[in-house]
């Protein structure tokens, strides 16, 4: 493991029991290897039941995995308990997609708040100084200490749960769409946020989100994941000047472009079909259903992720030598 | 509909849909709220509309007021809506009878709303939806040849196997099926206006290019006015001919979409359109609009972007802005563009 490294998954797979049958299983997040830098952001891509929020959860410890090991600043947490799982999650915490249900609507944010400081035993000297100079790093006040969750328009709910999450100086935050339920010009304002708190405290994000225009704008390097797989990874530059995937070339054709002219001249790839169900997956690599370019070999073998040009990795066939 | 008052106006060739004034208020326990003021927009043969603008500026209640689809405590309290019906005649839809309005929606005005899934009936069939769409408008059509062109339509929206689809029910199809069901059965009648609310919000993007394909496709296919209501202004510049931009209940910029694109005009445009994070650009940083959208009940006095707008002037806080030409077809509603 590289000394920059903050956060791995090996082999990573998270298997969910489908109720009535004992075999069957969702297979939610089917065998990943993901390596986070410290300080960079890391975002992963994918549509509805990518298993997107699965593989941030796993790599928080929210829920175990199937198979697979996770290493946090270089020490395996896959099996840690107690104190020490403790302090791991003190260096690792998450903002949720919907602020309206991720804050209790019957504590203030004044409550929320002093919740992690408590759990965790950090005692403030004038709790309320502190959280009001902690409110306006966020952009919120002093009035809104007192308040209630409803009270608050979206976008300053998704302020209380980032400042939630980032209270106690966390290492690494996984950022689950965190902006997918607020509108463009609040997202503008969330987004600009996050990316001025990560430079001051040093954090490193991981970045869900199905929305290719954000994701472009937070990350260093993108991931594309397709039924509980990473389809490519690459700078996130590289990955939008040369997508090699099929699935990535479809899905960055199907992006609506905010400009009339590009969006009306550039060429259009479609794939028929939605995603097939991750409890019956496809045999061999599992988008060859809905492959524009499918191959015999698609069909019969899963392919491997190789590395076509340094730091730019892909699971195609296409791009294997024989 | 005693109520409404409206002005005498006539209907241009070329055009289906003209709205002139509309006003539109709910009446609630916090108070008025004045969801809609003063709205005027035309939609012309053939046309790809967008209305576009964020949660809670009014588009649906726009779009919904045009066939009197208001539940107390909403009322339409000002307005006319002229519209040319499928046998050339022109009326106003506030002030036709009740009658005539029915044989009007789902045959010459049809919707297509946000939610799929809330928009079939689970108790139904998919085909059963498209039949009584068909039989309600026309008692001399059989049930068997409905079913027939239920099972065209639905050929035609790219469900595969359309013969065995049809006996499907809602929970049987993806989210993405079954908004091309939705889609059959509101170009069931081939009607002469599709207002289509948010189609594509809850899709995937691969679907979502489909679909917006689709759209694309019966509306050439049966020469349908579209109006397109969304948020989201990749999907404009994808499929839109011309745009209206609704900011707090009002329509503030109008134009070709180029236009809107290239040269917009407004505060509020402008910066809407720098807040989106295009995906093929490399932006330092995203242009983020202060503040939040206002309270509808007590509306900003003057004009209703002036709290969030860097050039506000005196007279933004007083007085509403015209509406000016700034150039063929490009209107824009702000003081920075009136000259005395």
């Amino acid at each position: 493991m590289g000394l920059t490294s903050l956060v791995k998954g090996v082999g990573l797979k998270k298997y969910f029991p489908v109720r009535g049958s004992f075999f069957k299983k969702v297979k939610a997040v089917d065998g990943v290897d993901i390596e986070i830098a410290k300080g960079e952001t890391f975002g992963v891509v994918g549509e509805t039941g990518s298993g997107k929020s699965t593989l941030g959860r796993l790599l928080l410890r929210l829920i175990e995995p199937t198979a697979g090991r996770i290493y946090f600043d270089g020490k395996d947490i896959t099996k840690m308990k107690g104190e020490a799982l403790k302090r791991f999650r003190r260096n690792a915490q998450m903002v949720f997609q919907d602020p309206h249900t991720s804050l209790n609507p019957r504590l203030t944010i004044a409550e929320i708040l002093l919740e992690p400081l408590r759990e965790h035993g950090i005692i403030v000297d004038d709790p309320e100084a502190f959280l009001v100079e902690q409110l306006e790093m966020v952009g919120l006040g002093k009035q809104h200490l007192y308040r209630y969750p409803h009270e608050l328009s979206g976008g300053q709910k998704q302020r209380v749960a980032i400042l939630r999450a980032i209270l106690l100086k966390p290492k690494f935050v996984v950022l689950d769409e965190p902006t997918s339920a607020l509108d463009v010009s609040v997202q503008a304002q969330i987004l600009n946020m996050l990316k001025d708190l990560q430079k001051k405290f040093n954090m490193t994000y991981m970045f869900i989100s199905h929305d290719l225009g954000v994701v472009k704008y937070m990350s260093n390097k993108i991931a594309v994941m397709y039924l509980g797989k990473f389809m490519e990874i690459a700078d996130a530059d590289e990955i939008f000047e040369k997508p090699l995937h099929p699935y990535t070339k479809v899905l960055f054709s199907s992006i609506p472009i905010p400009d009339p002219k590009i969006a009306r001249s550039r060429k259009r790839l479609r794939i028929l079909g939605e995603p097939p169900s991750p409890i019956n997956l496809p045999p061999g690599c599992r988008f060859h259903p809905r492959c524009p370019y499918v191959m015999d070999r698609c069909r019969r073998e899963e392919p491997p992720m190789i590395e076509v040009e340094p730091k730019h990795y892909v699971t195609c066939w296409l791009y294997v030598k024989k | 509909m005693t109520l409404v008052k409206t002005v005498e106006e006539t209907l241009e060739e070329g055009l289906v849909l003209k709205v002139r004034g509309l006003d539109v208020r709910f009446y609630t326990y916090a108070g008025v709220v004045k969801a809609v003021s003063g709205v005027s927009f035309e939609v012309r043969e053939k046309e790809f509309v967008a209305l576009v603008g964020e949660t809670g500026c009014g588009k649906t209640v726009t779009t919904r007021a045009l066939t009197r689809l208001i539940d107390p405590p909403g009322r339409i309290v000002a307005g006319s809506v002229l519209f040319r019906r499928k046998n050339g005649t022109v009326v106003d839809l506030l002030k036709v009878p009740d009658e005539v309005l029915r044989e009007i929606r789902g045959n010459e005005i049809a919707y297509i709303f946000q939610d799929p899934s809330s928009a079939l009936d689970p108790l139904y069939t998919a085909g059963y939806h498209i039949v009584e769409t068909l039989i309600a408008h026309n008692k001399k059509v059989k049930r068997s040849e409905a079913v027939r062109e239920a099972i065209r339509l639905l050929k035609e929206v790219l469900i595969p196997h359309p013969e065995v689809r049809v006996k499907n029910y809602p929970h049987e199809l993806s989210g993405g099926m079954r908004q091309r069901v939705v889609i059959a059965t509101a170009v069931a009648n081939k009607p002469k206006l599709l207002i289509a609310d948010e189609p594509t919000t809850n899709l995937d993007v691969t679907v979502q290019a489909q679909i917006l394909d689709l759209l694309k496709e019966v509306q050439s296919r049966y020469s349908m006015s579209v109006i397109l209501i969304t948020h989201n202004l990749g999907v404009v510049a994808d499929v839109a001919d011309r745009v209206y931009v609704m900011y707090a209940g009002k329509i503030v910029e109008s134009a070709d979409v180029f236009t809107i694109f290239e040269k917009p005009m407004h505060p509020y445009t402008r910066m809407l359109l720098r807040a989106v994070p295009n995906p093929l650009k490399k932006i330092e940083k995203l242009e983020s609009i202060p503040g939040t959208v206002p309270n509808l009940i007590n509306p900003p006095p003057g004009c209703r972007f002036h709290p969030r707008c860097p050039y506000a002037k005196n007279e933004c806080m007083r007085e509403e802005p015209p509406t000016i030409e700034v150039e063929r077809g490009h209107y824009v509603s702000c003081w920075l563009y009136h000259r005395r």
